[in-house]
């Protein structure tokens, strides 16, 4: 029987194989979609692995992830140098990594920081930043690259470059009389770091010597960078600062305290519930698009149904054969149920294939194209029920033209009509 | 005398949503190893007849035994294994499943029913020799030594496949509807002159129909349509 159906679906060969095919690309759709949706909250949460709590100026608690992990958007505002000095000292506490931004380089932003960046930052799970030549900064005018940045402009060690004021593009406040140099290129992470430049809070202190009114110095009137280095530069502001507890018991305690700080108005969050927020802003684009996919895979089903039912009428001939050696309409209907199972699950299975070596080959080329680490790992629980919900909608679509044969063969008999 | 192969008595039969009643047998009797001739012009319920016999169509009233068991008592499922069990049919035209070999064609019934299977061979080799003996006594022997496949047989040699199919397993009865109609006369008679010799090898009854009167000189047993379903008088 069995035997019967294969060298009949062998027969119409050419259809069979578009409907697999059809039916496996919406696998793979949907699937890969899922993937992708999975890879983005992966390298969201990666970039802010380890760190507890998130301090910066009063404002939104997702404006605050964005533009101090992320760097997205601006701070509203600066937090001053006491407040962070106030915190730094708290017994819970167990590292703190201030940051300062506001400059870019050809696009990409300038973050000032102190050593403790490269000690104490955390991306993926629990990793280590580490460097790819060189090593940290230790002068006013030294700089540390992200592995894009260094790819992007093919910089080397020792390469002076400009800071740009401010953070568009293109920018034409540039800090071009205090070049910088790179001192050290970091490997890639997958997260925004490899986007970013590293400088001392001193760096961008010295950068901005002089700049009172927020525009650059008359000609003549600027300081020598000479004569910068032999100033006592004091960091009087920074836009936020990443904080690391001793232990997480205490988060929701400080994360109070700062809130409530009497000295300046204050925002903590913790970088795990802004996320979620993001997640609730970002659901409607991802229900959006498994619509598509579902629909995707609806048509895949739709054409098998389409190809089976009329297949049906060229058919009449083979199922007519059949009565007249013994098959019952019963039978005739369960060949065609198995006919749209086997379909479907060839499809699957041609779609899984499909899938993990897009997969596979397109990986490296997200990762650093986009920074977008899309982790391969085998069906989960989910793709699973999503799949048999594949297989039995297959099924079903087979009992459509199984009942119609039924029908036909009662009506027909054995007589062929032409 | 032996039972009768085909009993019908009375036997009326139309569409569930017709009043039109399509056929009105008050007797048909074919008896074990005969060869019988029914003639009958299209639409004089010919199909129907068939239907009734190989238990795909129910009949209204009457009695109707297919080796003397009443076919209406069935269940359905049991209908189409008494079918395959006992009885091979051959049609006018396409009879072979085009993605099946020649000899896989033969086998089918084999596949459907137990006893025609047994009575074929006790293993699959025997059933194998069997079919290739029924292929060669019908004249495909070069066809099957070609591994020829189906759609590139002629028609003649695809009806004498048929005719193999109907006659494996030693059916009770085999019935052939119109099996000669496509072919010309010289084929016409050597096809049936194979088919009675086959036939009367294993003791079959055979139930040939056709509209084409000229045949009918070669059967001892003739009926015609019109005369017994008296729906048209």
């Amino acid at each position: 029987m069995i035997n019967l159906l294969v060298r009949s679906l062998w027969n119409r060969r050419s259809t069979a194989v578009l409907t697999i095919f059809s039916i496996s690309i919406s696998v793979t759709l949907l699937l890969g979609v899922e993937n992708i949706r999975q890879g983005v909250r992966g390298s969201f949460s990666s970039a802010v692995s380890g760190t507890d709590i998130i301090v910066g100026a009063r404002g939104g608690s997702l404006q605050l992830l964005l533009y101090s992990i992320f760097r997205i958007g601006n701070a509203p505002n600066n937090l001053s140098w006491e407040s962070y000095n106030d915190f730094l000292n708290d017994k819970r506490v167990k590292w703190t990594i201030p940051i300062s931004l506001g400059d870019s380089h050809r696009g990409y932003r300038v973050l000032g920081t102190n050593q403790d960046y490269f000690k104490y930052f955390r991306y993926g799970s629990k990793k280590k930043l580490e460097f790819y030549e060189g090593g940290s900064f230790s002068k006013t005018f030294d700089a540390v690259i992200g592995s894009e940045v260094a790819i992007k402009f093919k910089y080397k060690l020792n390469e002076e470059i400009i800071i740009s004021h401010g953070t568009g593009k293109k920018s034409f406040l540039k800090h071009d009389d205090r070049p910088f140099k790179v001192v050290g290129i970091l490997k890639p992470t997958g997260t925004p770091v490899d986007q970013s430049l590293h400088v001392s809070l001193e760096g961008i202190t010295a950068m901005h010597i002089d700049w009172e009114s927020g525009a650059p110095p008359m000609e003549g009137e600027s300081l020598s960078t000479e004569d910068i280095k032999r100033l006592d530069l004091k960091t009087e502001a920074i836009t936020s600062f990443l904080i690391g507890l001793k232990s997480k018991i205490h988060a929701f305690s400080l994360q109070r305290e700062i809130n409530s700080f009497k000295e300046e108005p204050l925002s903590a969050i913790m970088p795990g519930v802004a996320l979620q927020e993001l997640w609730t802003i970002l659901r409607t684009a991802e229900i959006g698009l498994r619509v598509v996919t579902w629909f995707v895979l609806f048509a895949g089903l739709l054409g098998m149904m389409t190809s089976l039912l009329s297949g049906l009428n060229e058919r009449r001939r083979e199922m007519a054969i059949l009565r007249s050696v013994g098959a019952g309409p019963g039978t005739i209907s369960f060949l065609l149920i198995f006919e749209a199972t086997f379909l479907s699950l060839a499809g699957i299975l041609f779609g899984l294939l499909l899938l993990y070596i897009t997969l596979f080959v397109s990986q490296p080329l997200l990762e650093a194209y986009f920074g977008l680490f899309i982790p391969i790992h085998p069906p989960s629980f989910k793709d699973l029920i999503i799949l048999s919900i594949i297989i039995l909608t297959g099924m079903l679509m087979g009992l459509i033209p199984a009942l119609r044969a039924y029908r036909q063969s009662l009506a027909d008999g054995m007589t062929i009509r032409l | 005398m032996a039972e009768a192969i085909l009993d019908l008595k009375n036997v009326c039969f139309s569409w569930k949503n017709s009043s039109r009643k399509l056929l009105n047998l008050p007797e048909f009797i074919v008896e074990q190893h005969e060869h019988v001739f029914l003639q009958g012009p299209s639409g004089s319920g010919k199909s129907t007849l068939l239907g009734l016999v190989g238990g795909i169509l129910v009949a209204e009233s009457g009695t109707l035994l297919v080796l003397g068991k009443e076919i209406k008592t069935l269940s359905n499922s049991a209908r189409d294994a008494f079918r395959v069990d006992h009885i091979g049919f051959i049609f006018q035209l396409f009879n072979l499943l085009p993605f099946l070999s020649i000899e896989e064609n033969v086998m089918l019934p084999l596949s459907f029913s137990q006893i025609r299977a047994e009575r074929a061979g006790k293993t699959k080799l025997d059933q194998v020799n069997e079919v290739h003996r029924l292929l060669i006594a019908l004249e495909l022997e070069e066809q099957i030594a070609n591994k020829s496949p189906v759609i590139e047989l002629s028609v003649g040699q695809q009806q004498r496949v048929a005719a193999a199919r109907a006659l494996i397993g030693n059916p009770e009865l085999v019935i052939a509807d119109e099996p000669t109609s496509a072919l010309d006369s010289d084929l016409r008679h050597s096809f049936l002159d194979l088919l009675f010799s086959e036939c009367k090898k294993s003791g079959t009854t055979l139930l040939f129909v056709s509209h084409d009167s000229s045949l009918s000189g070669l059967f001892k047993k003739e009926f015609s349509m019109n005369e017994i379903n008296i729906i048209n008088n």
